[in-house]
């Protein structure tokens, strides 16, 4: 199946030994192909000489394409913005479009520390947003949308994911007050506390492209923290990996955010306080693939 | 003409530089090493970079007139606060660095680079010279001097076969698998050994980073190792203490890992302390698993860990990193790698800066007679790709890199990021000559995964010992 044949007569003359046969192939095939059953590694891929064949190239090549657009193509703001408000369960208010102080994606790659802060203006806009309702009760939850690593994983997975999970928390017994959303162009994932913060909400979720893979350009993850500040670390956020339709999916995905935001509400933290119990109680069901677990090397002897 | 305000005379530190009618003041010596450090993203998100071209040209002439003594005087790090000075400049030998001690930074580049500095002689001087003196060197190096050098840095450890000898170049066979699943684990281990991959170590990153995990993973590397008699020698990449807890249940542990970095801090937070890995290289050495040599440990560094970490003492990240090689050099490892492309765009930007710091990294590591390979790699949000990758392997190669990494079709599935594959190492081995481990390369030939081991030839079939093994699985699907 990796055979390919040029079609091009060898000129006259050549020697027969020297002539490509019409059946020969360049590429050396691996009998033992059909083992990428056991694994999505890119095994058994033959070789021309000792190098990999043009068709694994170009496949190789179009993956690293699609992550690489991933990571430099801008999040589309207004198209989004446009999709979540003809949404049903969107949260009441214009959704905020926000950036970080990051101006451009060579800076924001090159200085981490700038894409966990919002600019000015949008710091303004955020403070501007309580002046009418100073005396309104908080905000349970603020959701924070950032490009992150990978815009399309947020293209492709933020609305699915939304349209499960808001509907969830609002017609919940107790019912969570979920602020206007919030879009960050480029953002890291602690620029979350500071949206959190600043929109006073008790809680928030940021939903962020993650680095992508080779074969995972389009992986969300989730990161939720209980009253968020600016300066907060990692052992302050729960965190929910590879969201996407080949990984973890939405109804999954949903029933983990569910479970920690429930968690994180009765209980008043995030992070490793949360995490010791739910590895035990949720992260085990994950709806992964049954395991071989089989040494076939050694087994037929 | 610049006017520039002189401070006090009490406060002025002794590296200044005049270039025409400007003089260049430098605070000390870590503030001179990091501005005559080759231009990086790293250093500059630290802060600590030369402000333009020039001031990092200056500062690199200003380093070239430090003589090397200056380095066993002033400690980039405090000697009171940190355990990997203490260590540099205790274990220092002074004889070994007597025929070197007149030197200042630039002669030091004129010797390495000259006939005086023989195969033997570099060897006589490693324990003289100090990771800060060869940071020091390297900064005013070319690529081609590093390369050079280098490779006339011969250093040869031994577990179960001989890793380094001269003209040879070894792969780590890495078959990772993001469930650590074991029949995923094992098709990528065939392949790998099947494409003549594998002398180095047949080493796991654990998806799952614990001690019945790594025990397992031991375990059925050992299995086929042992089925197979493959000269080699497998590792689990988890923490050093869950390798110590594992050789106590009683797991047959060949290597011992650990990450390390160039500053007590830095190794603060990744959990262990020089103890630690005494301990370790102990337990180890008690199993006595070696057949031809009883290098035990298994090291990875990487310029940025330092800083990463919040550890990094206002150092630049190549001579935090260099320092790392003080700790691997105290536990004579049987391989050490920079895992130069992992870290990310913030720390190494692009394929330029990648090139160069695993260039440096493998001089300043064999220079202090260390068995460095590199992890040839790069992340999706770097701005690098496979060219800069095949530039970086071949670069490698012809300076006497000890081995790379080897991995299905370049892509880690767990790690999600691309390092060599095992097709690269062919190309490697094609294009310069470089041959497998010999006791490696003679299993490669007697159970036929090379037709021909001189031309690096494969084998059309399937080696018998794998067909039989095999015959079953494969002919049922």
């Amino acid at each position: 199946m990796n055979k390919h044949c040029n079609g091009t007569t060898p000129p006259q003359g050549t020697s027969s030994e020297q002539r490509l046969a019409a059946n020969d192939s360049p590429v050396t095939d691996n009998p033992w192909e059909s083992l990428r059953r056991f694994t999505d590694a890119r095994i058994g891929l033959g070789r021309a000489g000792i190098s990999v064949p043009t068709k694994h190239l170009m496949e190789f090549q179009l993956a690293h394409a699609r992550a690489q657009d991933a990571v430099h193509s801008p999040l589309p703001t207004e198209q989004l913005i446009d999709n979540l408000i003809q949404q049903p369960w969107c949260p009441a208010g214009i959704p905020f479009q926000l950036h970080s102080q990051a101006d451009s994606r060579a800076v924001y790659l090159q200085r981490p520390d700038l894409g966990r802060q919002l600019n000015s203006s949008s710091q303004q806009l955020l403070q501007d947003h309580h002046k009418p309702t100073a005396k309104a009760e908080p905000y349970d939850l603020a959701i924070a949308i950032v490009d992150g690593l990978s815009s399309r994983a947020i293209e492709d997975n933020c609305v699915p994911f939304l349209s499960q999970l808001i509907p969830a928390l609002t017609s919940h017994s107790n019912p969570w007050s979920i602020a206007p959303l919030a879009l960050v162009e480029q953002g890291r994932v602690a620029i979350g506390d500071h949206v959190g913060e600043l929109l006073k909400a008790r809680c928030v979720l940021v939903l962020v492209g993650e680095r992508p893979g080779l074969s995972s350009p389009d992986s969300m993850g989730l990161y939720l923290t209980w009253n968020p500040q600016v300066g907060r670390t990692d052992a302050w956020r729960n965190c929910i990996s590879n969201v996407r339709p080949a990984g973890l999916k939405y109804p999954d995905a949903v029933r983990k955010t569910l479970y920690l935001m429930e968690e994180a509400r009765a209980r008043e933290v995030s992070g490793v306080q949360l995490k010791d119990r739910t590895d035990d109680s949720v992260l085990e069901q994950d709806g992964s693939t049954p395991s071989h677990n089989h040494n076939f090397l050694i087994s037929h002897d | 003409m610049t006017t520039d305000k002189q401070p006090a005379d009490s406060q002025r530190s002794r590296y200044q530089h005049r270039v025409g009618q400007r003089t260049y003041h430098f605070r000390d010596l870590a503030d001179l090493m990091a501005k005559a450090t080759p231009a990086r993203s790293g250093d500059r998100l630290a802060g600590v970079a030369a402000h333009n071209a020039e001031e990092r040209a200056v500062a690199q002439m200003a380093l070239a007139e430090v003589p090397l003594k200056t380095f066993l005087q002033e400690a980039l790090v405090p000697y009171e606060d940190d355990e990997v000075t203490r260590l540099i400049i205790d274990d220092h030998d002074a004889v070994a660095f007597e025929p070197i001690a007149h030197l200042t930074v630039g002669d030091f580049r004129d010797w390495l680079l000259s006939d005086f500095a023989t195969p033997a002689i570099l060897e006589r001087i490693r324990a003289g010279v100090t990771p800060e003196m060869a940071a020091a060197v390297s900064k005013i190096m070319r690529n081609q001097d590093l390369i050079l050098v280098a490779k006339k840095c011969h250093v040869k450890s031994a577990f179960r076969n001989t890793i380094g000898l001269p003209g040879h170049m070894s792969t780590r066979l890495q078959p990772n698998h993001p469930t650590d699943d074991t029949s995923g684990i094992a098709a990528s281990i065939l392949d790998g050994l099947l494409y003549a991959n594998g002398d180095a170590v047949i080493g796991i990153n654990p998806a799952t980073d614990n001690v019945p995990q790594a025990c397992r993973l031991i375990n059925m590397m050992a299995e086929v190792i042992d089925h197979y008699e493959i000269p080699t020698q497998s590792c689990v990449l988890t923490h050093v203490t869950n390798t110590i807890e594992a050789i106590e249940q009683g797991a047959p542990v060949d290597l011992v890992f650990q990450s390390i970095g160039g500053t007590q801090a830095t190794n603060d937070s990744f959990g262990f302390n020089l103890a630690t890995l005494a301990e370790a290289q102990d337990a180890a050495l008690s199993l006595k698993r070696g057949t031809v040599g009883d290098n035990v440990m298994y090291f990875e560094t990487g310029q940025g860990s330092a800083l990463s970490a919040n550890a990094h003492h206002g150092l630049d990240q190549q001579t935090c990193e260099a320092r790392a090689y003080a700790v691997a050099r105290k536990f004579r490892p049987l391989l050490v790698n920079t895992v130069v492309g992992f870290i990310g765009p913030e720390y190494l930007y692009d394929g330029k800066e990648i090139t160069r710091a695993g260039l440096e990294d493998h001089f300043c590591a064999k220079l202090l007679g260390l068995p460095m390979g590199c992890d040839v790699c790069y992340t999706n949000h770097a701005n690098a790709d496979q060219n800069d990758m095949d530039n970086l392997m071949t670069l490698l190669g012809v300076a006497g890199c000890t081995f790379i990494m080897g991995i299905p079709g370049s892509d880690d599935i767990m790690l999600n990021y691309q390092t060599t594959s095992f097709h690269d190492a062919l190309y490697a081995r094609r294009a310069l000559g470089l041959k497998p481990a010999p006791e490696f390369a003679a299993w490669l030939e007697k159970i036929q995964i090379f037709r021909d081991g001189g031309s690096f030839t494969l084998n059309n079939q399937l080696p018998d010992l794998f067909q039989r093994s095999l015959g079953n699985l494969l002919g049922g699907y």
